[in-house]
C-alpha cells in the first residue's frame, strides 16, 4: 500500500518513484506469494473454532518444549503424549475451521501462515513453560502440571458440551477428544496433588505456579459477541457457562493438594481476541520460520 | 542427590498388560513410580502407546518372590523325560476334535 492511498490529504507529496515501486512490489508479494500470510474471511463460526484450535495448538507447542527435559523418562514420554493429543485436536479443528472459513485454507496454512493478530488462543497457553522469562522462572515442572490441570478441565468441559453441537463434524471431533481430555485431567490432577501435598519445596513451587497461572484464568470465562453467536446457533457453549463446573473440578483437586484457590484478580487477558502477550511473537517465529523460508515444505 | 543413593529413588513396579479381552496379562517391563496410582498412569504412557492393551496391572517389584536361577536344574530338569505328562497320547472323537 503506498502512502498516497492512505493519506486523507490531497496535497500529500507522492513518494519518490523508486521507493514507491519497491514498496508496492514488496507488499503485493506479501499478500499473495507462497509462504506469505493468509487472511481470514470473517466467518464467525470459523473464528470461534479457531479459538479452540489455537489454544490446543499453542498449548501443544509449549508442552513440546519439554520433550527431553522431563524429570523422569516416563513423565517425559507422558508430556510428549499429551502434546501430541493436543496437536491432533488442533489439526482436526484447524481443518474444520478452514472449511468454515470458506477460502480453501488447509490446516498447515492456518497453523503456520497467519499473522499474530489472527491467532485466537488463550493468553495462558502462550506463557513460557520451559524457558525463563521475566514472569516465570522457566523449567519448573509445577508450572507444567498446574497449567495442564487448569486447561485440561476447561477443554474437557468444551468437548463435553460440543458433543451436542449443531455442527456434526465438531461434535465428532469432540467425541474423540473428550477421552483424551479426561486422561489429561487425571494425569495433571495426580501430579498437582503430589506436588501440593508433597515436600515443603514441592508445595511452595506448586503454590507459586498456581499464582502465576491464576490471573490468566479470567479469560477462560469471558464471553463476547462470538460466544453469544455460538451459543445462539447451537455451535458451542458460552464460556461463562463453564465457569461453575470448572471451578468445582479444579477446587476439588486443589483441596486434595492442600493448595488454596488464589484470590481473584481483575486482570482479563485478551489472546482469544487476537491481542497477545509479548511471548506470542517468539512462539510464532519458531513455529513459522520453516514454512516462511521454504513455502510448502514437507517431509 | 547422589546417583548411588537408592533410598531416594522411587520404588520399582512390574507392569503387566492384557493385549485384549480373553487373553492373559503379560509381563512387559518395569518402571519407577512414587505410588500405585502414578505407576498405573506411567505404565499407560510407556507401554500402551501403540494400542498394546486393554488392561494394565502394576505390582510392586518387591512383592514378587522369584525362583533362584541357580536352582534351575533342580526345579525344571526333572521334567525333561516325562513326556507322558503332555496330553498327546489320546485319540479324540471326531465331535470334539477342535479342542
Amino acid at each position: 500500500m503506498t502512502s498516497t492511498m492512505t493519506s486523507p490529504s490531497t496535497t500529500a507529496t507522492p513518494p519518490r518513484p523508486a521507493v514507491a515501486a519497491g514498496l508496492a512490489a514488496g507488499v503485493s508479494g506479501a499478500s499473495r506469494g507462497p509462504g506469505r500470510s493468509v487472511t481470514l474471511s470473517g466467518s464467525r463460526e470459523a473464528r470461534w473454532v479457531l479459538r479452540l484450535a489455537d489454544t490446543c495448538l499453542i498449548h501443544a507447542q509449549r508442552l513440546s518444549e519439554w520433550c527431553g527435559h522431563g524429570p523422569i523418562l516416563e513423565e517425559d514420554i507422558a508430556l510428549t503424549n499429551l502434546s501430541l493429543d493436543l496437536l491432533g485436536q488442533a489439526r482436526a479443528l484447524l481443518s474444520h475451521a478452514g472449511q468454515l472459513d470458506g477460502q480453501g485454507l488447509d490446516e498447515d496454512q492456518l497453523a503456520f501462515l497467519r499473522d499474530e493478530r489472527d491467532y485466537f488462543n488463550l493468553t495462558l497457553v502462550e506463557q513460557p513453560l520451559r524457558r525463563s522469562s521475566a514472569h516465570a522462572p522457566g523449567g519448573d515442572f509445577a508450572d507444567v502440571q498446574v497449567r495442564n490441570l487448569l486447561l485440561a478441565v476447561w477443554l474437557k468441559l468444551h468437548w463435553q458440551a460440543l458433543a451436542s453441537s449443531s455442527d456434526a463434524e465438531l461434535a465428532a471431533i469432540a467425541g474423540k477428544a473428550v477421552k483424551e481430555a479426561r486422561y489429561h485431567v487425571e494425569h495433571a490432577a495426580q501430579w498437582v496433588v503430589r506436588l501440593g501435598d508433597g515436600t515443603e519445596e514441592s508445595a511452595a513451587r506448586a503454590k507459586a505456579a498456581l499464582e502465576r497461572a491464576w490471573p490468566y484464568t479470567n479469560e477462560l470465562f469471558v464471553d463476547d459477541e462470538l460466544d453469544a453467536h455460538a451459543a445462539a446457533t447451537g455451535l458451542g457453549p458460552q464460556r461463562s457457562a463453564l465457569r461453575e463446573a470448572w471451578l468445582a473440578a479444579v477446587s476439588a483437586v486443589l483441596t486434595e493438594a492442600t493448595l488454596a484457590v488464589p484470590a481473584a484478580s481483575k486482570f482479563v487477558s485478551t489472546g482469544s481476541r487476537g491481542v497477545h502477550s509479548e511471548h506470542m511473537g517468539f512462539i510464532l517465529a519458531e513455529m513459522q520460520h520453516l514454512q516462511r523460508a521454504f513455502p510448502g515444505g514437507v517431509w | 542427590m547422589s546417583r548411588t543413593d537408592t533410598t531416594q529413588e522411587w520404588p520399582l513396579w512390574e507392569v503387566f498388560v492384557r493385549p485384549k479381552a480373553g487373553l492373559d496379562h503379560k509381563h512387559c517391563g518395569s518402571l519407577h513410580a512414587p505410588d500405585a496410582a502414578m505407576a498405573l498412569q506411567l505404565a499407560r504412557e510407556v507401554y500402551t502407546r501403540r494400542q498394546e492393551g486393554c488392561s494394565i496391572w502394576v505390582v510392586p517389584s518387591s512383592q514378587i518372590t522369584a525362583s533362584d536361577p541357580g536352582d534351575k536344574d533342580m526345579y525344571f530338569d526333572p521334567m525333561e523325560d516325562k513326556v507322558y505328562r503332555h496330553p498327546t497320547f489320546y485319540v479324540l472323537p471326531e465331535a470334539v476334535d477342535h479342542m
